[in-house]
């Protein structure tokens, strides 16, 4: 999480979930998707595309297909569309791989 | 035998609205929604009862009955539940929670809604940008707001997001306009038959004088966008007025020029489609009352056309009445005469919009783009490679797909459709709406064979 988070920090709420990305721990609050988690605490790209580009999370509501990033081992899961719950391994991805998870299509 | 009379897809103000008047009309409903609560867009996350958040404005927490009407009986609500097929004869197949399900019901309602319209110019793709809607999302979700954040492009909701942040201690660093003074001027022609919604003009007129009594720089007839990236993961955004070259820096540009129907599902239904000129996008072609071409589909709400939330209602229970109509339930009379007031309502919404679609045209140069611009997010496809297809007899989107891969990749086109055809006109051509097809959402291979299995068995 190198680059600071491009929102305000928000007031501390109960109902903290733990999590972590690329074993990196960071808490988010109940109720938030694993994008928005995300964007709070960092600015960083979410993945990288077949050609190397960063990418993060863009239309937050399942269109765009940005915001894939692998959770709990399953890759290409939408992070818009997730919710975040307690004890979630998120892994930051690179380059292209299918939907279905299967397999890298390079 | 049909499980429901009418399955409702998505739980916006149209969806919602369309739900109450059917069970209130003894229809039973099914309504299927992809995020976790009823709302749509506009009222999204309203049911979460976080209230703290009075900077989203009365206009949000007017949702609230809508959503409430829901419990109702006679109505089935599923939430986190993506359809991604709907069959002629009613059958519909939607994923939730890893598995597919289906029902079938007399009669569909696609009630979709709107996407933003993508805003294609150099650096979109970069992390730190994103559509003004996305983080307006963001606020009403997660309770997070922008830090120092330039909003650029053009259309209402820029104001109301601009009015928002401000409201929220987090006001934007600067608000960069598209629309030039010319089409403002052009506009202006719409303004006699606008007064049927003069209390919407004057909502528009007092968050405009809001933004500029914060402070808020503002320019206007900007052009020439283009973002990069600062070495701390920043953006440097760059555009020009009249002959002035300005850059700002920001964490985080939210850019926006309207939104536009989301159109993949009523496509891949079979239903026909028509090319609003005045709204630039394609949109399915009904009747009065929302009915497609294709029996047993109505279509209600912005996804059969950008009107709002108070012409989505209106829209939403008339499809409902026309419905329970088609049921046999309502005569024609009865049918008609309740739907005079939500005609005058659907009247008075559309009052406004020749003036807003004239007044807030997306720009030119975001229609269609040229050079090394991305078009397609998915497979990293420029304007200039769409544009060179073109020359090489790519005329219509089906071409240009096979030409380059643009709108194969995993939004199935949703983020460069409407692009490639703004290039195409560009360029003389004048293309018909893609085509979608079913699975409009990914469907694992998995899911797909337990749907297919369970079939077998119950057959
Ligand atoms: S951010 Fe667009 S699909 Fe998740």
């Amino acid at each position: 999480m190198k680059i600071a988070s491009r929102f305000l920090t928000r007031p501390d709420t109960t109902g903290t979930v733990r999590l972590t990305v690329d074993g990196a721990p960071f808490t988010a609050r109940a109720g938030d998707t694993v994008a928005a988690a995300l964007l709070a605490v960092s600015g960083d790209a979410f993945r990288q595309t077949g050609k190397g580009a960063p990418r993060a999370a863009y239309c937050m509501m399942g269109v765009c297909f940005d915001c894939l990033i692998e959770v709990d081992g399953q890759p290409n899961s939408q992070g818009c569309m997730t919710q975040v719950r307690d004890g979630m391994v998120l892994r930051r991805q690179h380059g292209l791989r299918r939907l279905s998870g299967d397999e890298d299509r390079a | 035998m049909p499980e429901v009379d009418l399955a409702i897809i998505g739980a916006g103000p149209a969806g919602m609205a369309a739900a109450a008047a059917a069970a209130g009309g003894g229809a039973r409903v099914l309504i299927l929604d992809e995020q976790p609560r009823a709302g749509g867009q506009i009222y999204r996350n309203l049911g979460a009862g976080d209230d703290a958040r009075a900077y989203l404005g009365p206009d949000y927490f007017a949702g609230r009955a809508l959503i409430a009407a829901l419990d109702g009986a006679g109505i089935r609500a599923e939430f986190g539940a993506t359809v991604w097929r709907v069959e002629p004869g009613g059958r519909v197949v939607w994923s939730q929670g890893g598995k597919s399900h289906m029902a079938t019901a007399r009669h569909v309602l696609l009630a979709g809604g709107a996407q933003e319209r993508p805003t294609p110019f150099p650096g979109w793709t970069l992390p730190g940008v994103m559509p003004a809607g996305a983080a307006q999302i963001l606020m009403k979700t997660s309770g997070l707001l922008p830090r120092d954040a330039v909003l650029a492009g053009c259309g209402p909701l820029l104001y109301l997001i601009a009015a928002q942040l401000i409201e929220a201690g987090a006001p934007p660093r600067a608000l960069v306009e598209t629309q030039t003074p010319a089409a403002m001027l052009g506009a202006m022609r719409h303004l006699p038959g606008a007064f049927a919604a003069f209390p919407m003009l004057f909502k528009g007129v007092r968050l405009i004088a809001r933004i500029v009594a914060a402070g808020v720089a503002r320019h206007t007839g900007a052009s020439g966008f283009n973002a990069s990236p600062t070495g701390d993961g920043g953006i440097v955004f760059s555009f020009r007025t009249g002959r002035r070259a300005h850059q700002l820096q920001t964490p985080l540009l939210l850019t926006h020029q309207g939104v536009v129907p989301s159109t993949h599902i009523s496509r891949a239904a079979g239903v026909a489609h028509e090319w609003n000129a005045a709204q630039q996008a394609f949109q399915p072609k009904t009747d009065d009352w929302g009915a497609t071409d294709v029996n047993g589909i109505h279509v209600a709400g912005d996804g059969a056309g950008i009107g709002g939330a108070e012409a989505a209602q209106a829209a939403g229970r008339l499809a409902a009445f026309d419905i329970l109509y088609r049921l046999g339930r309502w005569s024609a009379d009865a049918r008609n005469q309740r739907a005079a007031a939500d005609r005058a309502a659907l009247r008075r919404a559309w009052a406004i919009r020749p003036f807003l679609d004239c007044a807030y045209a997306p720009a030119p140069e975001i229609l269609a783009p040229e050079g090394d611009t991305i078009v397609c997010r998915c497979e990293e496809i420029t304007a200039a490679q769409i544009r060179q297809s073109y020359a090489e007899g790519a005329i219509g989107p089906r071409q240009v797909k096979t030409a380059t891969r643009a709108g194969m990749g995993h939004c199935q086109g949703r983020m460069c459709d409407l692009t490639t055809r703004g290039i195409l006109a560009s360029c003389g051509a004048a293309p018909a709406a893609p085509r979608a097809r079913s699975p409009i959402k990914p469907v694992t291979l998995g899911e797909l064979a337990a749907l297919a299995a369970h079939q077998e068995t119950s057959s």
